[in-house]
């Protein structure tokens, strides 16, 4: 009887152990992926794979930067000087006209003379660039010169402006706009949450009566359980239209409406901890300021809210945090368009939004791909920030922001 | 002067005071005594209305200070409470500077006259007996003093608002016996300006700061009268059974 009661005991504690070390390697393995698939990107060429960008062998460039190979694409750049050549006009050539210069059998059977072709073309436009896949580039360097792209640098990716993965022939993965747009929308989301979510935990923890509160609290907690997109789903259908009206925009998918929804979906996280906050500020201070004749609002704001202000700043960090990673209801109504945040009238793009929408048209293994996951890194960065500050804020001192 | 008359008070369906009728006169100590849960907190909180806070309580009988229903509508709580002051079992004070603790009462009373509240925070804490000890740190946080400081500390803060009763519940019993005994003399001291009542488990220290004492058993108030007598020549048998210590 003694012996079977502690094998159970054993075998309990066992699978309890067992169960906290796997959670534990499980987050440390989604972690590990994540940063694995995203580091991936600083070794990769800024330009697609399986291509290269070549010149004329008297050009005289040898190299040229993401941003450079985009200027030139699009036509802001059409002088060598501009990019530290010789005098002359850039003659773009992209691999696919090729097929309209020379006829079937002047590339061969299977395209065997396709690299002579190209090399002809090259030798003969000193000003071109030519965009080609490594399959088909001429044999050495004679003629034709492979220009050296480099790879993709973090400065670039963390300080670019620009967002534009399916750019050819150089992708652009600047994600600052992304970052500042997750930012400004989750900080105006607290900054528009606060106040009423303050002021409904104040009502719930201290005037409140019990049969108030017994169907109010549920149906705050309620409203944590309400699937993002269905938030997403209202914030399309009422609050789009309403901004659109009430502000004269062009289009009401806009920062304001991403904030508005975050903003509703934060109110139970920030009511139910802001609320406990100042349910735990201890009886005997509110007795004794009470007892020496304070009034009920008196009491609340110069004894209740500074005893829970630790509690109240960890529900704001902690609202930030859970604004921050809200995926799908931003998605629907921030009208995701990757620029800068300048005002909160203008769509902005957000980074869960962007690795939701666009994970499922990137390549496995590419650089969007990869780009992506890094984006992922940076998030779980900012959340992580975030939840150590609230537990750090939270633990500190109880009484600290009172101005002793 | 406080008085109550046929005082019954209910929590819920409990009836925790039972017809009480008793007089206290002013500039006296009264001591309450009785064994736990015999209702002696509860009456003592009957008279700063501390009853109030708690939900489903019921007040019958009239509560008269100095010839005052103070359970009558037209008083108000906040006011009724800067008169009559309170110290608590535990030293509970806020989580504020020395000064600022003492200075509570007049800020939330909208004192903002600078120079009044510093006389009145020296004069309640002198009168406190705590003066002496804080003077060179006042802007220091109250947590930094001792159990027996931080408690004549909560007696200053109630003697800022210049109430004219102190209800002291078991004020010392969280404290060692010296810092008890300097509360003990306080108590003595207080005496000439304020009425005081002090609930208390110690009989001995009943026995030493009161003028009158009252037992209560069960909601009831057993015999009330000179302290001395109450201790030597009880009219009770309970009560002779109780401060002989033979029960309770």
């Amino acid at each position: 009887m003694k012996w079977t009661k502690r094998v159970v005991k054993h075998v309990i504690e066992g699978l309890f152990t067992l169960s906290g070390g796997v959670t534990s390697l499980a987050i440390l393995l989604i972690v590990v992926f994540l940063f694995k698939e995203g580091t991936g990107l600083f070794s990769s060429p800024v330009l697609e794979r399986g291509y290269t960008l070549c010149v004329n062998a008297a050009n005289p460039v040898e190299c040229l930067d993401a941003r450079q190979i985009k200027q030139l694409f699009d036509g802001e750049i059409t002088e060598w000087q501009e990019v530290g050549g010789k005098e002359g006009e850039i003659v773009l050539f992209r691999f696919e006209e090729v097929f309209s210069l020379y006829g079937e059998e002047e590339l061969g059977e299977e395209y065997a003379l396709l690299p002579r072709r190209l090399e002809e073309i090259v030798a003969k436009t000193p000003g071109i660039i030519a965009f080609l896949p490594d399959e088909y580039l001429p044999a050495g360097e004679e003629i034709v010169k492979r220009l050296v792209a480099g790879n993709i640098s973090p400065a670039q990716f963390f300080g670019g402006g620009e967002w534009q993965p399916t750019a050819g022939p150089a992708p652009r993965f600047g994600v600052l706009p992304l970052i500042l747009g997750t930012l400004w929308v989750s900080l105006f989301a607290i900054f528009l949450a606060l106040v009423p979510g303050l002021g409904v935990a104040v009502y719930l923890a201290e005037l409140a009566d019990d049969r108030t509160r017994q169907w109010l609290k549920p149906m705050i907690e309620l409203l944590a359980g309400i699937p993002s997109v269905v938030y997403g789903f209202f914030g399309l259908v009422v609050l789009v239209p309403l901004i659109q009206r009430v502000f004269d925009l062009p289009v009401g998918e806009s920062a304001l409406a991403g904030s508005v929804v975050l903003a509703i979906m934060a109110l139970p996280t920030i009511i139910t901890i802001a609320e406990d906050a100042m349910r735990g500020a201890p009886r005997a201070l509110r007795e004794a300021s009470l007892a020496l004749g304070a009034t009920h609002w008196q009491t609340i704001y110069r004894v209740v809210i500074p005893c829970a202000s630790s509690g109240i700043t960890a529900a704001a960090v902690l609202g930030i945090g859970r604004a921050v990673g809200e995926t799908m209801a931003v998605l629907m109504v921030t009208g995701n368009a990757a620029v800068m945040p300048r005002s909160l009238f203008e769509p902005v793009r957000t980074i869960p939004a962007t690795i939701a929408a666009e994970l499922g048209e990137a390549p496995a293994g590419g650089t969007h791909y990869q780009a992506l996951f890094l984006l992922g890194c940076i998030l779980f960065a900012i959340t992580l920030v975030i939840n150590l500050s609230a537990e750090v804020i939270a633990t500190r001192k109880q009484g600290k922001g009172l101005g002793v | 002067m406080i008085e109550t008359k046929n005082v019954d008070f209910y929590y819920a369906g409990f009836h925790a005071l039972k017809d009480i009728s008793i007089r206290m006169e002013s500039r006296t100590v009264t001591a309450l005594i009785g064994p736990s849960g015999c209702g002696k907190s509860t009456f003592l909180r009957l008279f700063n209305r501390m009853n109030d806070l708690i939900d489903d309580t019921r007040v019958s009988g009239e509560c008269l200070i100095d010839g005052e229903d103070i359970y009558h509508k037209s008083v108000a709580v906040d006011e009724l409470r800067k008169r009559v002051g309170m110290v608590f079992q535990k030293p509970n004070p806020f989580p504020k500077s020395i000064f600022e603790n003492v200075a509570y009462g007049l800020r939330v009373n909208d004192v903002r006259d600078k120079s009044f509240i510093a006389c009145r925070v020296e004069a309640s804490l002198r009168a406190a007996a705590l003066w002496e000890e804080v003077k060179d740190k006042l802007r220091k946080s109250a947590f930094a003093l001792s159990g027996g400081q931080q408690q004549r500390l909560c007696i200053a803060r109630a003697l800022a608002v210049s109430p004219s009763v102190l209800l002291m519940d078991e004020p010392a019993s969280a404290l060692d016996p010296i810092s008890t005994s300097k509360i003990e003399e306080l108590i003595a001291d207080l005496k000439r300006d304020y009425t005081i009542v002090i609930v208390t488990h110690n009989m001995q220290q009943a026995a030493r700061v009161s003028d009158k004492t009252g037992f209560f058993m069960m909601g009831e108030l057993v015999e009330f009268g000179d302290t001395r007598m109450i201790f030597s020549d009880p009219l009770k048998e309970q009560t002779r059974n109780y401060v002989t210590g033979r029960f309770g």
